[in-house]
């Protein structure tokens, strides 16, 4: 094809079609503060997260917080004003290298200063991934205790974002997952975000916040001011029911909220949603004392099939729940293959293809 | 489209140029480059770059490659010859009695411990060992420039710090064996050593990884009000190849860390020798131009040199809060590891150089000698009160039980999560139901 012709058919799209590049796959739930103590602000997930930063670095004068781009604010604005709030010195770019930033963030940690590390994409994190596997995973266990990097806090924008194709979309959590010695956590929205990255940096165990970055200006809500910080370990059950239980963690969260209230309306089912948040460690007792209630199971995640975190969940729930079963666990998630640009509406485990599968678990 | 209107603009933008000269002009602080003279210049303006990636570089009219070969290899610094002469007497660091002694005792502890070591791999007692023939100069020369404080992150052949720290022999054996007294709890291979009290971060196999995480550490130093204390972190020219390396120079560089990257370049990473490892000039050669790092070049059999080097390094980091690029030159007279036979990939005859005439031991020795410092009949007593005290430690510490397994499942976290803890019980109540298949015996109930 003539490179004109192909210019033109963009140029066409980007002007009478521009609904396809919007076109977002969920609807955000916002949590609501059930205690009105103390002050709160309405703050999306950047700005909470900003604010947590904030409040980290006020906090522990030997908090540093680094990456690529950070210093002007981050690509995610992230990091807005905390420069010049902090000094440069506390507040900085590092050279475009991720298993530098990782490596560079042990060697912190391992001093007890704080570190809290930014990978620009979670598509990125793989040139760190020995750093983070073979080194800050087992820097305690192999030293005996003598030493350690638990005051290390990676964060990682991850999951779709409508466009981003191969290398802007990736939810690597699965791969960190069968790592023993890490903390992965997703945040579901800006109250989550505060608290998860508050308790990490703050948790003596290195750990992963992997951030839905399509969430960063979507999800708005009235945000504590104050420092506070999310139990880790411990997934929250959003909505009560007694048909089916729905996980999921990040984005996918809201999508399983909206499938929860067309079943309800469409079909009667009582769906119970739950949003796991800690990806390693994991909270079983709250899925399996959901599974035993329900008897049925559906387990959606942006991330592929084969090998996600879904199996994990799968074969853990079936092994302690077996008897409990009515149904087989459902899985709905991405396909086995790469995160494609144009295809992205068929790749997503969306709200039909959710409903879809909760329909066959229901008439099985 | 937006090509061809870009070129428009540019054409019209070339009129502006002339009119930009001047300001240009001003901007070019132009130092002159020293390996290039700026004859083919013509007029002046055309001769400043203001590009933002290359600062103080100037234009050239002639088209030249910059070779390799341009750049004289960076010197090898020497105090002593190889028959423990002083070369330079303004170089002499002009030791006590005291500590060259102390320095010339821990390089034959460290060589007898290995060679009992090495062999009692061979005989099967333990499973891996690692020694450090030829090395031992650049470990004690290095670690004696050095203060306690100063925080150390090696690669596995730098077990001489840790005897110039006071690691004890019980310490470095209870850790090849993995028993009840390893710090380490049992959980790594042998010679990963680590000590807290000593500052000397636990070895971790993956090579290189230490190096970006000795520069992180630095950073935080640096940090701390009136820091007096530095970095060293050790690598072999063979870790030099991974992209962690890079990261770590270029880390150290640009976030100007109180580092030393000291680079033991011993000829070979196992079987491959320097040549097939690198082609330009050796590690030093990449620490000026490459990264801007100030940088070092020693003969590492001798202990004098490195010890001036190291504490010229660790003054400079400290002063500057700047990294230093440090290559010792050795020879690894030694197989690579117990898992290696070095004759496989280089001549007996070749090594035997490197184990008489150029070892870092005998050239110390002969120092002595000169100094009238050196006792023959003291340094057998030394040598033999090694080894017995090396051989009855073997002997010790293979009976000493090995940790509770239990201890398998502690340290991933700080404390034991919830589905460890449920795993623990599950290999308990496996173990009390099939005990016989087990070696409990060895291991501390």
């Amino acid at each position: 094809m003539k490179v004109s012709t192909l210019a033109r058919g963009l140029f066409s799209a980007i002007k009478t079609n521009t609904a396809s590049l919007t076109r977002s796959h969920f609807t955000y739930y916002p949590t609501k503060l059930t205690d009105g103590s103390g002050g709160a602000q309405k703050m999306n997930m950047f700005q909470a997260i900003n604010n947590a930063m904030d409040l980290a670095l006020e906090e522990d004068n030997s908090a540093l917080l680094f990456g690529e781009d950070v210093g002007f604010g981050g690509v995610f604005r992230c990091s807005i004003n905390l420069r010049d709030k902090y000094g440069k010195d506390r507040v900085f770019n590092t050279p475009l290298c991720e298993q530098g930033i990782a490596g560079f963030a042990i060697g912190v940690a391992n001093t007890g200063a704080t570190a809290i590390a930014e990978i620009q994409f979670a598509d990125y994190i793989f040139p760190s991934f020995d750093q983070i596997v073979n080194e800050a995973a087992k820097y305690r266990y192999r030293s005996g205790g003598l030493f350690d990097c638990g005051s290390l806090t990676f964060r990682v924008p991850c999951g779709a974002v409508g466009h981003g194709a191969l290398y802007h979309s990736q939810s690597p959590e699965a791969y960190f997952a069968h790592t023993p010695g890490l903390r992965v956590v997703v945040p579901r929205g800006p109250i989550k975000a505060k608290g998860l990255l508050l308790a990490c940096v703050r948790d003596p165990n290195p750990c992963l916040v992997f951030e839905p970055k399509t969430l960063y200006r979507a999800a708005v809500e009235e945000v504590p001011t104050a420092s506070y910080a999310a139990e880790l370990g411990k997934a929250d059950i959003l909505r009560e029911g007694k048909d089916v239980t729905l996980i999921g963690w990040g984005t996918q969260v809201h999508v399983l909220l909206e499938v929860a209230e067309i079943a309800k309306k469409q079909m009667d089912i009582d769906c119970e949603v739950i949003d796991l948040v800690s990806i390693l460690p994991w909270d079983t007792q709250t899925v399996c004392n959901s599974a035993s209630k329900t008897g049925r199971v559906l387990v959606a995640h942006e991330a592929p099939f084969t090998q996600g975190f879904g199996s994990e969940l799968a074969a853990y729930i079936q092994e302690k729940c077996f008897l409990r079963l009515e149904a087989p666990v459902k899985r709905v998630t991405g396909w086995d293959t790469p995160f494609p640009h144009v295809f992205e509406p068929f790749y997503l485990p969306d709200k039909h293809r959710c409903l879809a599968a909760l329909k066959d678990i229901i008439n099985y | 489209m937006s090509f061809l209107r870009k070129s428009v603009k540019l054409l019209s933008a070339v009129g502006a140029v002339k009119n930009n000269a001047k300001m240009i002009d001003q901007l070019g602080a132009v130092s002159a480059h020293k390996g290039y003279s700026s004859s083919s210049s013509g007029r002046s303006a055309e001769n400043r770059a203001t590009f933002p990636g290359a600062r103080d570089a100037p234009f050239v009219n002639d088209l030249k490659l910059t070779m390799p070969e341009d750049y004289a290899p960076i010197p090898i610094y020497r105090v002593m010859d190889r028959d423990g002469y002083i070369l330079n007497d303004n170089e002499d660091p002009q030791l006590s009695k005291e500590v060259v002694e102390k320095m010339f005792h821990d390089m034959l502890l460290l060589s007898t411990m290995d060679k009992i070591l090495y062999e009692s791999q061979r005989q099967g007692r333990i499973s891996f060992y690692m020694t450090n023939f030829g090395e031992e100069a650049s470990h004690i020369g290095s670690a004696a420039a050095l203060e306690m404080r100063d925080i150390i992150y090696g690669q596995y052949r730098e077990a001489g710090v840790l005897v110039w720290r006071g690691f004890r022999i019980d310490q470095f054996i209870d850790q090849c064996y993995g028993n009840v007294d390893d710090l380490g709890r049992g959980k790594q291979m042998p010679v990963h050593y680590g000590s807290k009290e000593l500052n000397f971060v636990t070895i971790s196999s993956p090579l290189s990884t230490q190096i970006p995480q000795a520069v992180g550490a630095a950073y935080a130093l640096k940090r701390r009000p009136d820091n007096d204390a530095c970095v060293v972190c050790y690598f072999g020219e063979g870790a030099a190849s991974e992209g962690d390396t890079h990261a770590a120079f270029n880390f150290a560089a640009t976030l100007e860390c109180p580092v030393i990257l000291f680079c033991r370049n011993n000829g070979f990473a196992i079987s491959t020798p320097s040549n097939e490892q690198y082609r330009g000039d050796g590690i030093a050669g990449r620490g000026p131009m490459g990264y801007g790092i100030a940088t070092i070049r020693v003969d590492g059999t001798d202990v004098f040199a490195v010890y001036n080097a190291m504490k010229k390094a660790r003054e400079y980091v400290l002063r500057e809060n700047k990294p230093i690029v440090f290559e010792a030159l050795a020879y690894r007279v030694g197989h690579h590891s117990t898992s290696d036979d070095s004759t496989a990939y280089r001549s007996a005859d070749e090594i035997e150089v490197w184990n008489t005439l150029e070892h870092p031991i005998s050239k110390l020795k002969s120092y002595m000698v000169h100094k009238g410092w050196f006792n023959e009949q003291q340094e057998t007593e030394f040598v033999s009160s090694v080894r017995k005290q090396v051989l009855k430690q073997i002997a010790v510490s293979e009976k000493k039980l090995k940790p509770n397994y239990r201890e398998m499942f502690e340290g991933v976290y700080d404390t034991i999560p919830e589905h460890l803890q449920e795993q623990q019980r599950e290999l308990e109540q496996h173990i009390e139901a099939h005990k016989e298949f087990y070696p409990l015996k060895n291991f501390k109930q």
